[in-house]
C-alpha cells in the first residue's frame, strides 16, 4: 500500500515533468516542421560562429535593441521608426544619407540636375545587384514607386513621400492613370524622374525607405514576399536579413556582394525586441546590449541623470519640435496678443533642464536649428514674464476682458507629458493669474479630441520627415491634416507656394523666412523645445552617429575592442 | 456523460457569442482608429484603407462578416503588422505563454500544496508559522514588484541568471518564479485551511483509530479529500496566468500573448483585440469544463447530470 502511494505521488510528479518536457520538445518540432524557419535557426547558428572565428581581437558583432516588432519590412509599406531601422540597413535608394547629414550617391552613381531642377537623371550603379543575385536596374525603382502610388495597393500610408513627383498624388488619387507619373526607366540603367515643382530636397527624399527599390522578379504575384526572412526577401543594401524571429530578434549578416562591401566593417547585427526600458538599460549593463537609446529605442527617463553625471550619455541634435498648439477658435486665444503672453510666461529653460533633461534645447521658433542654425536664438525672448504681463493687459483690453476664462491643456498619457503640463501650468498661473486645468487621455482619445477642435491647449510635436524647413512650415499651411490649431493665413499660405516655385536657394530660404516671421507674429502655437536624439553606446562601437532625422546608417559603424 | 457534455458546449457556444457581440460593440464605441498616428494620413489613402480593410461598410455588415469569420477560426489581418495575420500571432506567442504558464502552474502547485500539507500536519508549530508567513508574504507583494527584485538579485548582482529575453530553460526560472508566487501563496493558503478541516473529520479519526499508518490516512484519505478547493481554483488560475502575466512578459522580454493582448487595444488593432478576447475566452470556458470534469476522477461522489451531483 505504502510503496503504491510513493509510486503514485511519482508518476504524477514525472508526468508533469513529462508535459513540460513535450511543451519544449514541441518548440523545437516546430521550428523543424516549417522549411523557412529551420533555415533561420541553422542560419543564426552559423552566424554566431563566423562572429566568433572573426573575433579574435576585433569581434564585428553589434547587439541593438529595436523594441517592438517592426510592422512592416516592406519599404512600400513602412511608416514607423522601427521598421525603417531595420530597413535602412538591408536596403539602399538612389542616395544615402552619408556620415555628415548630407546625401551621397548609393544606387545611382552619377545624377543630373536640368536646370529648373524639375527633372533629375539616374544612372544606376553598375554592379550593383540584389542579394540572390539579378541586376539592380532602372526598372525596379519604377515598379517599385508605381506599386506604392498604385491606388488598389491600400496600405501604403507613406504615399505621400512621393508626392513631390509629377502626378504622383493624382495618382494615388485614381484621376490619372499611372502611366502619366512622372517616373520613367529609360533603360536598363537610366532612371529619368520628373517632379510637379522645384524639389530642392529631392536628393533627400530618395534616401528615405519609400524610396526604395524592390526585385520586381521575386516581389511580383507573391503578396508576402516581406513577412518573413528567406529567398523571397531579396534586398540590395550592406546587409542581409539572415533571419528574422517574430517579436523576439532579428539577425543582420553583411552582404559580401554589395557595391561598398570593402567599407562596411560591421559583420553581424543583433537586433533584439525588447520592450521595456528598464530591461533593456539592464541588458546593456550585463553586456547583452551595446547601444540603448535612439534612434532605436529610448533611454528611461528616471536614469538619465544619473547617466549624465557619470558622462555616458551621448546627445545630438534632432530635427523636431515639440509645442503646444492653441486653438484659435477658442477664446481667449482667439486672440494674437494673449496668445503670445501664453508663450512668453512659459520658462522652457527650467523645462528642458529639470524635466526632459535630454539636452534638448529651448524653441522659439518653428524650424529647428538643424535647419536654420540662426532659429536656436528664436523671434522672442523665453520666460519674458513683464512684456507677457503688458501683451496680456492689452489683449483683455482688445476682447472687452477683464480677466482670463479657465484654460484646459490637453495632452496624452505619458510621464514626460504630463510633467511638463504641470510645470506649463504652474507658470502661466503664476505669471498670468489664470487658472489652468490639466486633461490627460489615452493616445487615441487624444488624437480624437484634437481632431474634433474639442480643445484649448493641446500638446503635438513633429519630426521631420526630410531635412528642409518647408516640411514644418507646410504643416500650418491650411486647416486641417496635422494643424489642429483652427488657424490660417492668406499671405502665409501664399508665400509658401511661392517658395515651390524659386530655383534659387537663397532666394527661397528667405521667402520662407518671411513665412515663418509671419507665423511667429501670429503665433498660432507656442514651440516649448527642439527634439535630440538620446543614447548610451558601448566605448568600443564607433563611427556610428543617429541623424537629425531620426536614422541611422549601421554600414558606416564598426567595432574596436 | 455525452448529454451532460453536449449541454455544456452548447452553453460554451452561447458564451462565445455574446463575448463576440459585447467587445465588438465596446470597440466601435471606443474613439480613435487604427490608422489614427501623429502624422496624419491624407484622406485620399485612408479612404483606400478603410475600403480595403471593410471599415466602409455598415456596422451589421461588418458584425456579420467577423461572426463568419470567427466560427471558422480565422481573425483576419492584423491593421499593425502587415502581411501577418491574427491567427499567426496567437500561434507564435501563445507558444511562449503556455511554456511560461505550464512551469508557473507547476511551481505554484507542488510548491503550494507542499507548504499547505506541511503547515497543517505540523499545526501551530514553527513550520506552519514559516509557511504561513511565506504565502502572506507570496499573496502581497505584487508580481512585478517580485519580478523586478528577482531580475536585480540573480541577473545584475549575482549573475547566475540572464535577464530577460526567453531562449533557454535558465530563462524561464526567473519569469516562472515571479508568476508563481501569487497563486502559490493563495494555494498555500487555502491547502491548509481545508486540510485542517479534513484532518478533523471523523473518518480520519476512523482511519486512524483503525492503526492505519499515519502516512497512508495522510497521502491517500485527507490529501484526496483536501485537494478539492484547489481542483476548483485551478480553472480560474490557468486563465489568470496566461492573461495575467503581461507585466511579467513585459519585465523578461517574453514575445507572449499577453502583451499582444494589451498593446492591441492601444493600437485599436481591431481584428488582434477581437481575436486575443475570443480565444481567451475560449480558453476559460475550455479550463473550467476540464475541471469539472477532472472533479469526477478525484471523488467519484460527484456524478455528471444526476441530481444532488454537482456540476
Amino acid at each position: 500500500m505504502k510503496k503504491f502511494n510513493k509510486f503514485l505521488l511519482f508518476s504524477l510528479i514525472a508526468s508533469l515533468v513529462l508535459v513540460l518536457a513535450a511543451c519544449t520538445g514541441g518548440d523545437d518540432e516546430d521550428t523543424g516542421d516549417n522549411g523557412e524557419e529551420t533555415g533561420e535557426e541553422t542560419g543564426e547558428n552559423t552566424g554566431e560562429d563566423t562572429g566568433e572565428e572573426a573575433g579574435g581581437d576585433s569581434e564585428q558583432v553589434l547587439n541593438v535593441n529595436i523594441k517592438e516588432e517592426p510592422p512592416s519590412l516592406n519599404p512600400g509599406l513602412a511608416s514607423d521608426t522601427t521598421s525603417s531601422s531595420v530597413l535602412d540597413q538591408v536596403f539602399e535608394g538612389l542616395t544615402r544619407i552619408g556620415p555628415d547629414g548630407q546625401p551621397v550617391n548609393a544606387m545611382a552613381e552619377k545624377i543630373e540636375t536640368s536646370d529648373d531642377l524639375t527633372t533629375y537623371t539616374f544612372t544606376i550603379r553598375e554592379g550593383a545587384t540584389w542579394s540572390n543575385g539579378d541586376p539592380v536596374t532602372a526598372q525596379n525603382f519604377e515598379y517599385a514607386w508605381k506599386w506604392v502610388l498604385n491606388p488598389e495597393n491600400a496600405e501604403t500610408d507613406y504615399a505621400y513621400q512621393l508626392y513631390s513627383i509629377k502626378n504622383a498624388q493624382k495618382a494615388k488619387a485614381g484621376e490619372v492613370s499611372l502611366d502619366e507619373v512622372g517616373i520613367t526607366a529609360k533603360d536598363d540603367k537610366t532612371l529619368v524622374v520628373e517632379l510637379e515643382q522645384p524639389t530642392p530636397y529631392f536628393l533627400h527624399l530618395t534616401a528615405f525607405h519609400t524610396y526604395y527599390p524592390v526585385n520586381q522578379n521575386v516581389v511580383e504575384g507573391n503578396d508576402e514576399w516581406f513577412t518573413d526572412a528567406g529567398d523571397t526577401f531579396v534586398t540590395n543594401g550592406p546587409y542581409k536579413l539572415e533571419s528574422w524571429s517574430h517579436k523576439d530578434k532579428i539577425v543582420l549578416k553583411k552582404n559580401e556582394d554589395y557595391w561598398d562591401a570593402e567599407n562596411v566593417s560591421i559583420k553581424t547585427i543583433n537586433m533584439f525586441m525588447v520592450e521595456n526600458e528598464d530591461t533593456a538599460l539592464n541588458m546593456f549593463n550585463q553586456g547583452e546590449l551595446d547601444w540603448v537609446g535612439s534612434p532605436f529605442d529610448s533611454v528611461p527617463l528616471a536614469s538619465i541623470p544619473t547617466l549624465k553625471e557619470e558622462g555616458k550619455l551621448n546627445i545630438s541634435p534632432l530635427a523636431g519640435v515639440y509645442y503646444y498648439a492653441f486653438n484659435v477658435d477658442e477664446a481667449p486665444f482667439n486672440n494674437k496678443k494673449i496668445r503670445k503672453a501664453f508663450a512668453m510666461s512659459i520658462n522652457r529653460k527650467a523645462i528642458v533642464e529639470n524635466i526632459t533633461q535630454g539636452g534638448q534645447l529651448p524653441a522659439m521658433a518653428l524650424v529647428p536649428p538643424t535647419i536654420w542654425e540662426e532659429n536656436e536664438e528664436g523671434y522672442f525672448q523665453d520666460n519674458n514674464v513683464e512684456e507677457a504681463k503688458k501683451l496680456l493687459q492689452e489683449g483683455l483690453e482688445e476682447e472687452g476682458m477683464d480677466e482670463l476664462p479657465p484654460v484646459t491643456i490637453h495632452y496624452n498619457t505619458s510621464e514626460a507629458h504630463a510633467a511638463i503640463a504641470q510645470a506649463i501650468q504652474d507658470m502661466w498661473r503664476q505669471n498670468l493669474g489664470v487658472e489652468v486645468d490639466l486633461a490627460n487621455e489615452e493616445w487615441q482619445v487624444y488624437l480624437d479630441t484634437m481632431g474634433n477642435g474639442n480643445f484649448q491647449v493641446g500638446r503635438m510635436g513633429w519630426l521631420a520627415d526630410f531635412n528642409d524647413a518647408i516640411n514644418f512650415l507646410e504643416i500650418f499651411q491650411t486647416i486641417g491634416g496635422n494643424n489642429y490649431t483652427n488657424w490660417e493665413n492668406e499671405e502665409y499660405a501664399s508665400l509658401l507656394e511661392e517658395s515651390r516655385t524659386i530655383t534659387d536657394k537663397e532666394e527661397r530660404t528667405s521667402v520662407l523666412k518671411e513665412a515663418e516671421q509671419i507665423f511667429m507674429d501670429e503665433l498660432p502655437i507656442s514651440p516649448i523645445y527642439y527634439y535630440t536624439n538620446v543614447y548610451i553606446k558601448k566605448d568600443y562601437v564607433k563611427d556610428v552617429k543617429p541623424s537629425a532625422m531620426g536614422s541611422i546608417n549601421l554600414k558606416y559603424g564598426s567595432i574596436e575592442k | 456523460m455525452g448529454r451532460y457534455l453536449i449541454q455544456r458546449f452548447g452553453s460554451m457556444v452561447v458564451s462565445l457569442f455574446f463575448i463576440v457581440t459585447i467587445t465588438f460593440i465596446l470597440m466601435q464605441l471606443a474613439p480613435g482608429g487604427p490608422f489614427a498616428s501623429e502624422k496624419k494620413i491624407p484622406p485620399e489613402i485612408e479612404q483606400q484603407m478603410n475600403e480595403k480593410y471593410g471599415l466602409n461598410d455598415p456596422l451589421h455588415i461588418q458584425y456579420f462578416n467577423y461572426l463568419k469569420d470567427v466560427a471558422q477560426w480565422d481573425f483576419g489581418p492584423s491593421f499593425k503588422y502587415t502581411g501577418q495575420s491574427v491567427n499567426d500571432i496567437i500561434n507564435r506567442s501563445f507558444e511562449y505563454s503556455l511554456l511560461l504558464g505550464l512551469e508557473s502552474i507547476f511551481l505554484a502547485l507542488s510548491i503550494g500544496v507542499f507548504l499547505g500539507v506541511i503547515a497543517a500536519l505540523r499545526h501551530n508549530t514553527s513550520v506552519d508559522y514559516t509557511a504561513m508567513v511565506i504565502a502572506v508574504l507570496g499573496i502581497s507583494v505584487p508580481n512585478f514588484i517580485l519580478a523586478a527584485a528577482l531580475q536585480y538579485f540573480f541577473a545584475m548582482k549575482l549573475g547566475v541568471l540572464p535577464v530577460a529575453r526567453f531562449d533557454s530553460f535558465l530563462h524561464t526560472i526567473l519569469p516562472a518564479v515571479a508568476l508563481a508566487t501569487t497563486p502559490m501563496a493563495f494555494i498555500a493558503r487555502l491547502m491548509r485551511s481545508s486540510m485542517l478541516d479534513v484532518l478533523n473529520s471523523d473518518y480520519i479519526k476512523t482511519a486512524k483509530a483503525k492503526g492505519l499508518n499515519e502516512r497512508v490516512v495522510t497521502y491517500r484519505h485527507a490529501l484526496r479529500n483536501a485537494i478539492m478547493p484547489v481542483v476548483s481554483y485551478l480553472g480560474p488560475l490557468v486563465v489568470a496566468i496566461l492573461t495575467g502575466s503581461f507585466v511579467i512578459e513585459e519585465i523578461f522580454d517574453i514575445p507572449g500573448l499577453g502583451a499582444e493582448f494589451v498593446n492591441s487595444v492601444t493600437n485599436r488593432d481591431y481584428t488582434v483585440i477581437m481575436g486575443t478576447t475570443v480565444f481567451f475566452s475560449a480558453l476559460l470556458l475550455v479550463s473550467i469544463l476540464l475541471v469539472d470534469l477532472l472533479y469526477t476522477l478525484i471523488d467519484p461522489r460527484i456524478k455528471f447530470g444526476k441530481e444532488g451531483g454537482k456540476s
